[in-house]
Order: structure tokens, then sequence, then C-alpha cells
């Protein structure tokens, strides 16, 4: 048998989970040309959970990560990032903070002037204070989490759109950020190497436990990610054992109208009677 | 197609006068910041002042030929043939070789500038270059403002040059005319304030190709159409800019030298 899953050998107790969240989300709201995208949401990611968040195109998915990482303001709330309000930081002393967060952007967003290996140095290389000895070892190990050693001297154009978004993660946890957000990781590839992406998302979790946010349109990856496990002996994504559901540091948001209808688990997921969220998930 | 409001036509216009001046403002103060990327500066400096050479060479050539060609005929008229040197000389030291040299500069480097950056917005790569922690003005605006600035600095020396040695062939060849009387009169009309006014101005030129280039570029909107956009109005931008510091520049260069 499969050795426990390391979520449930030391799952955080709910005590440490709410007094320590990562991200706050305090009454935010923003709004383009006229357009409220986001209507006052508050919501808070726990250290080392990783949350999901769901909603129909445009609804501000992606617009909660940009504003996490303080690459928008909003028109109206508070975002309190690792103890730090973002809403209030100058762009200078936000470099800082962006420097304990790793981004995996919706279309992999890599330099495609520079190889895989200069693309996942980026950060390393830019900190100028680790040896090119260091950075190579650091580039490496990143690269083979991701199983994508090889690509090391390849350009980002001669990749697949999957080996593309696994080097965006490559490069999101060459530095070992306390944060990770995945922006549509699996969005337009195929069943097979989105659950690779997963997989890869799952051993980041349970591996590193990395407190995620994951914007996503795919709700079997989320489940899958509620239900499964890494285990580290056999380096496989595995189900979770019987009765252990739940288990795992994984939280669901849905978003509608600007707003958060949904924010729980699996288990009170599975079971809303909201009309919108059961058809969301049907 | 929708109409703009003049209302709102004006707030965009402020709004954009705004990030220009932010932007390059950012652009020198940057400067004195670290981290400051030398690497970058120099691999830019290549690109923009080697990859230029080729038609700042061929532009002050002929520039110089031409104005030597059509003076000439005037000069001849009057007998005054030898002083086809001085004309060719002042013409192309203070006006024609550091505007000509910006032009062509800002039609091959200010399109580039804007067209990499629009390609880097549109694909999320200024935003990535963000999330990792680090400036893209730091990055990529400064590297390119101060590459330009040196570069065109010498480019429109080279340009000078180029241009009294295409008006000394056609002197000599065409006109039959001695070349050390035509090098001499072109050296001893020239005073410091032609030389002065005619370095002057690339330093202004480089600055307004890079900073316009890189704006246009960082704001560039829409996918590859927003980013062909983008391109045409640099080009467009920086020339006209060009042509209207260059006119404020000699006037106020005029007013400091008493000479007008």
């Amino acid at each position: 048998m499969a050795a426990p899953p390391n979520a449930i050998e030391s799952p955080l107790k709910s005590t440490e989970s709410s007094a320590s969240p990562v991200i706050v989300f305090d009454n935010v709201s923003i709004a383009f040309e006229d357009k409220t995208i986001l209507d006052g949401i508050s919501f808070q990611l726990a250290r080392g959970e990783t949350k999901a968040i769901f909603g129909i195109a445009g609804s501000g998915k992606s617009t909660i990560l940009k504003l996490t990482l303080g690459l928008l303001k909003p028109d109206a709330g508070h975002i309190h990032v690792l103890g730090e309000d973002v809403t209030q930081m100058s762009e200078e002393s936000l470099f800082e903070l962006r420097r304990k967060i790793g981004m995996v952007f919706q279309e992999s967003a890599l330099f495609d002037s520079l190889t895989v290996r200069e693309n996942v140095a980026f950060r390393l290389m830019e900190e100028h204070d680790l040896s090119e000895d260091e950075i190579e070892r650091r580039v490496r190990e990143s690269l083979s989490f991701v199983e994508l050693e090889h690509t090391v001297d390849m350009f980002p154009s001669e990749l697949s759109g999957g080996m593309r978004r696994r080097v965006a993660i490559a490069r999101a946890i060459v530095t070992q950020p306390e944060i990770l957000l995945y922006d549509s990781p699996t969005g337009g590839l195929d069943p097979v190497t989105s659950t690779t992406i997963v997989e890869l998302i799952v051993k980041q979790r349970d591996v590193s436990r990395t407190s995620s946010l994951l914007v996503t349109h795919r709700l079997q990856d989320a489940f899958v990610m509620a239900t499964h496990y890494f285990d580290r002996k056999s380096n496989k994504m595995l189900p979770l054992p019987p009765g252990a559901r739940g288990e795992v540091p994984m939280g669901f948001l849905i978003l509608r109208d600007g707003k958060i209808i949904f924010d729980g688990g699996v288990h009170e997921l599975s079971v809303s009677k909201d009309e919108y969220i059961r058809e969301f998930i049907s | 197609m929708e109409l703009t409001s003049p209302a709102d036509f004006a707030k965009d216009l402020v709004q954009a006068v705004q990030d220009y001046s932010v932007l390059a403002g950012r652009s020198m103060s940057n400067l004195f910041r670290t981290p400051r990327y030398f690497a970058d500066m120099t691999q830019q400096a290549d690109l923009i002042g080697f990859g230029s050479l080729p038609i700042v060479v061929l532009t002050g050539f002929f520039t110089g030929a031409v104005l030597a060609l059509n003076s000439a005929n005037t000069l001849e008229r009057f007998g005054s043939l030898s002083l086809i040197g001085q004309l060719v000389s002042v013409g192309m030291v203070t006006e024609l070789g550091p505007v000509l040299t910006g032009l062509m500069v800002a039609g091959r480097n200010a399109s580039g500038m804007a067209s990499e950056l629009g390609s880097m917005v549109v694909t999320e790569q200024i935003d990535a270059m963000r999330a990792l922690g680090t400036d893209p003005t730091k990055k990529l605006v400064t590297p390119r403002v101060v590459s330009t600035v040196f570069m065109l600095f010498f480019l429109t020396i080279i340009s000078d040059l180029l241009g009294l040695i295409g008006g000394g062939i056609v002197a000599q060849f065409i006109f039959g005319m001695d070349s050390h009387q035509y090098w001499s009169s072109a050296w001893q009309t020239l005073m410091f304030r032609d030389v002065f006014t005619g370095l002057v101005k690339p330093l202004f030129f480089g600055f307004i190709i890079a900073t316009v280039g890189c704006y246009y570029g960082m704001s560039a909107r829409g996918g590859t159409q927003g980013v062909g956009r983008a391109t045409t109005q640099a080009v467009v931008a920086s020339s006209v800019l060009i042509l209207l510091v260059d006119f404020f520049a000699t006037k106020f260069l005029m007013a400091i030298f008493g000479y007008r």
C-alpha cells in the first residue's frame, strides 16, 4: 500500500491556518471602463492552502491574481499579502515583495528571446548574489521537478504548449516562493498534458507546502487536486485513501457578477444547494 | 466606429503626456538606482549604434554630396564656388547631420523599440518581468535611452564627416575644385558655436527617439494590431518631435551665443 499522504501526515491545524493567512482580500472592488469586475469581495488564503478560483470568462479570476501581485491597484478595499498591504505600497517596494511570490501566467509569458535556462534563472540572475554554479544547480533542480531538464538550451518557441507551461512552473518555483499563483495552467491543453500539470501543482502543494491561488476553468482539475495527494515514495499523484476526502489543504472560490458566491471545501461544494453552483459543477 | 468626445480626447491626451513624462523621468532617475544593467546597455549600444551605421553613412554621404551639387550651381553664378566647403560644413554640422541622422535612427530604432516592447506587453512578458521582481523601466527602458543618446552622438559625428567627404568629392570631381581649398574652407569656417550646436542636438534627439519608442511600446494594447499601431505612432511622434525640438534648440542656442 502507498505511504500515507504528506498532507495528512501533518495537517495544518485550523487555528494555525486562520491565524496566519498569507493573502487577505478585504472588501476589494475594481472596475474597468465603467464595468464592475469585482464588487467588494473578501476572502483569505491560509498558509499552506491551495484555493481554486472559478467563474465564467470575464468574472475577474485573473484580476484577483494581478491584484495580489500588485500589478493592478483596486478602486477600493485592501489586499494584504504576507502581512503587507499591497494597495498602499509603491512599485519599488512591491518588487521586493514579488520576489517571495511565483506566478504562472495563462500563456506562460516566457521571455521569447531567452533560452529555457535563462528564463528559469531570470530571477536568480537578477539577485546578483549567487555563483554561476549555484544558479545552474538550481535551474537544473527546478527543471528536473517539471521533468524538462533536457530543454535547458532550447528557446520557448521550440517547445510545445504543455512544455512551456511546465517551464513557467519551473521559473515560478526556482526561488522557492512562499506563495504561488497559477493563471489557468491547464487552459488549452490536452487531457494528458493537463493531468501532468495538475500532478505538478499537487506535488508542489504536498511536497513544498506552498500556499497557492489557482485560477481555472476546469472544475475536474480542482476536484482531482482535492481528492489526490502526492506520494513521495512512488513519485506519483495517488487518490486519497477512502474516508480521507477533504484532508488535503484545498479550497474553492466561485465568483459571479463580481461577488463571491462560494468559499469553502470540496465537501461543502458537493452538497451545495445553490442552483448556480449545482449547474456549475454538474 | 464610435466617436470620441472632445472631453475624452483631452483627458486621453493629458494622460498620455503624463505617462510619457513619468516614463521619461524614470528612465533617467534609474541611472542613480541599482541595479544598473551595463550588459543590456552594451547590447543595445551595439544594436542601435553599429546596426544603424550603414544607413547613417549613406544618408550623411549623399546629403553632403547633394548639398554641394545644389549649392554649387547657385554659387557658380556669383563666382563664389570656393564657398562650397563653408556651406557644406556649416549645413552638415549644425543642422543636416544631427537632424537627418536623428530621423534615420528614429525610423529604424523607435519602431524597433516600440514593436519589441509592444510584443512583450501583449504576450504578458512585461507583467511576468514585474511579477519576477524586476523593474521593466530599469531593465528595458533605461539601457535603451542611455545607449541611444550615447550612440546617436557618435553617429552624428560620423554622418557629419561623411557629409563633408560627399561634398568634397562632388566639389573636386564634378566642379573641379581643389580638394585642399575645399577642406581648408570647410574647416576654417566652423566655429565653436557651430560644433557645439551640432553636438548638443543629438543628445536631445537620442532621448526623444528612445523614450518615445519605449513609451509607445509599453503602452501598446490590443494584440498584434496594437503593436503595429504603436510602431507607426512611435516613428511619427519621434520624427515630429525631433523637428520641433530642433527648431527650439536652434533658437535657444542662437540666443545663448548671441548671433541672432
